[in-house]
């Protein structure tokens, strides 16, 4: 309890929480915008029902998984040059 | 005549007074010139002055036009910004070198020739290596080694590159130019070579890490930009350069991924921006050149920002690994805010100056209904966020709790970030006084509806995916290998084991020899012993030698004569 009172307000388990509720919403929110814009797309595909949501969620995604396989091939211990 | 001086001069100047200047005299330089610089390049008319005749060709040292204007501008005030968050750096050298450093960054935009750019961009590559060099670690000496390596071959290119150029057109100007013929080609590759361009891409995120905290701020803005500037100017339209732009986005955003250290995160992330221009410069409109020019000018302030308060921590702790850092907030309140506040911009969230300039480049590739280049742009607008924008605050501010609890930095470290963090804000919400300084004019409306919410959806999205997945990027101890591996690594392997090789062949060659010679030696005393009068050792009288020098020469004045007389 009294470990709680020490941590600052921000990194306490209540508050990030609340911060994930309230980014879930805002996320939920910002998807349905869509229905309320006028689309006028260049392309076509971008005019979509919610594709910069999921555009950006998938492509960062798939850069995330992409570096996690560069990197088994490539990472090294970070005294690597100095031996 | 004003006309005819060449603004970056008075860093040059500048530099050269720094350390023989007392120490009470120093900051009022290191603030003042790079206000008076500004001021000399407001009061610039366009058009060439500062002509110097150098055998055929001109030196033009002052040719002023809305696009040296504006990078002449960023410029001076970053080497303000800078100033005023060095004050406390003690090393003069370094003071000294990011003077001299920043003067030909302003000589190079203000070039009007393809020599007088070539000797401003040599004493920058001199400059910003000796700026990596102060530090004086062992490091800090290799690395600048290796730095200036990469750019003296990028200088010899284009120095062979501007001869051949010059040969052909017989005009040593600097316009735009197509790169069609070898000499144009190795201009180019020059150029791009200081943008941090593949393949040898890896010089940037090896060297400015290993600068001070503050030379960092300095090296981040002026090498990669004054690049910029000179493709800019050089090559609009260059095809190949979508190419190579969209391959170092992606570079940068997934080195940035994979990396532990702080300030190189930040690095990989200038690669990862200037890939943005280089790709605008290529797709080469009026709106994608605006787009690059503006991203140019606000890219300086949000990555000097970044690496401010990035300096700040390292500067107040010492440490630069994440692996290291993290719940810094709660100690360093401003620092976090004015970080979060560049993070921000480079992932040009609305109401930043990164939201009024990138965008001007996507716009342009869907004006030229070019798709695969606007969804590469498009992921890759995601991609700064998830590498830069949330990765670096969260690793270094938030995450764990490091236990660590320093104070901000010192008050002219604060003002400096307080000021980059207010005109990243400012540039956001007023962007009309950008546009208005870029060379063509902007019609193009940054806060529209639809385009707010699709990128604060397209970011918002990205961030759900960092934390969505924040287990897969757990920091460790690691590096990763890039292009420097076969310079660092290979060469000097394959170069010592064939040498080692060449030396055993060497000693054999020289062995079998000197037997031989033992054999033909001890041959000829056996011969000379058995008689009196043996080939080595009858005695020749010194006159007879001189008799044959007497005749030499002789015959060489009979045939000079003959010579003589031939002519």
């Amino acid at each position: 309890m009294s470990n709680h009172e020490h941590k600052h307000w921000l990194v306490r388990p209540n508050t990030i929480r609340l911060l994930w509720r309230y980014g879930i919403t805002i996320l939920v929110i910002l998807v349905f915008a869509d229905f309320f814009m006028e689309p006028h797309p260049y392309f076509g595909i971008d005019g979509s029902f919610g594709f910069f949501s999921w555009f950006g969620l998938v492509t960062c995604m798939a850069m995330v998984v992409f570096a996690k396989g560069l990197g088994v091939v490539l990472k090294r211990k970070d005294t690597y040059y100095d031996e | 005549m004003m006309s005819d001086f060449p603004p970056g001069l008075v860093l040059v100047i500048g530099a050269f007074l720094l350390p023989i200047v007392s120490q009470n005299v120093r900051p009022i330089l290191i603030l003042g010139l790079p206000l008076v610089t500004l001021g000399l390049i407001w009061n610039l008319p366009d058009g060439a002055g500062g002509i110097v005749p150098m055998f055929d060709y001109q030196l033009v040292f002052v040719q002023g036009d809305t696009l040296s204007r504006l990078f002449g501008t960023v410029f001076a005030i970053m080497t303000f910004a800078g100033g005023l968050y060095a004050l406390n750096q003690k090393r003069v050298l370094e003071l000294f070198s990011v003077f001299l450093y920043a003067g030909c960054a302003i000589g190079v935009v203000y070039s009007g020739d393809l020599v007088t750019l070539f000797i401003f961009w040599e004493i920058m590559a001199l400059a910003s290596a000796t700026v990596v060099l102060s530090v004086g670690s062992k490091v800090a000496y290799q690395v600048s080694v290796r730095y200036l390596l990469v750019h003296i071959f990028g200088g010899g290119l284009l120095l062979v590159g501007i001869l051949l150029q010059i040969l052909d057109t017989g005009s040593s100007s600097f316009t735009a130019m197509e790169p069609n013929t070898l000499g144009t080609i190795l201009i180019l590759a020059g150029f791009l070579i200081n943008a941090a361009a593949p393949p040898l891409s890896a010089w940037l995120a090896d060297a400015y890490p290993e600068a001070s905290y503050s030379g960092t701020v300095f090296l981040s803005a002026f090498t990669t930009k004054t690049a910029v500037f000179v493709l800019l100017r050089g090559f609009p339209g260059a095809e190949i350069l979508i190419f190579i732009g969209l391959f170092m986005i992606f570079y940068g955003i997934i080195y940035a991924l994979l990396e532990n250290d702080m300030r190189r995160i930040l690095a990989y992330s200038i690669v990862n921006q200037v890939g943005f221009m280089v790709t605008g410069i290529g797709i080469g409109t009026e709106m994608a050149l605006n787009g690059v020019a503006a991203h140019a000018f606000t890219h300086i302030i949000y990555k000097a920002l970044l690496l401010m308060s990035a300096g700040s921590v390292l500067y107040m702790t010492g440490k630069r690994k994440c692996t290291d850092l993290g719940g810094l907030f709660q100690s360093m309140p401003l620092t976090a805010i004015c970080g979060i506040v560049g993070a921000l911009s480079i992932s040009s969230f609305p109401l930043t100056s990164g939201f009024i300039s990138k965008s001007m480049i996507g716009q342009a590739a869907a004006d030229e209904s070019m798709m695969a280049v606007w969804l590469c742009l498009l992921a890759a607008s995601a991609g700064v966020f998830l590498h830069a924008g949330i990765k670096f605050p969260w690793f270094v501010f938030f995450q764990k709790d490091s236990g660590l609890r320093p104070s901000d930095p010192p008050w002219n470290m604060k003002l400096a970030m307080v000021f980059f963090s207010a005109l990243c804000i400012g540039l956001g919400i007023w962007p009309e006084y950008l546009y208005a300084m870029l060379p063509y004019p902007v019609a193009y409306e940054p806060y529209t509806v639809a385009h707010v919410v699709n990128m604060l959806q397209l970011l918002l999205f990205s961030g759900f995916a960092f934390f969505l997945m924040l287990g897969w990027m757990r920091r460790t101890l690691t590096i990763t290998l890039d292009f420097d591996w076969f310079y660092r690594r290979a060469f000097p392997k394959i170069i010592g084991t064939l040498l080692g090789a060449i030396w055993q062949i060497d000693t054999a060659i020289r062995r079998t020899f000197l037997t031989r010679l033992d054999v033909c030696r001890n041959y000829l005393i056996r011969v000379s012993e058995g008689e009196e009068d043996g080939i080595l050792s009858r005695v020749r009288p010194a006159s007879s030698m001189v008799l044959w020098v007497a005749v030499f020469l002789a015959a060489y004045l009979l045939l000079s004569f003959v010579g003589d007389f031939q002519n």
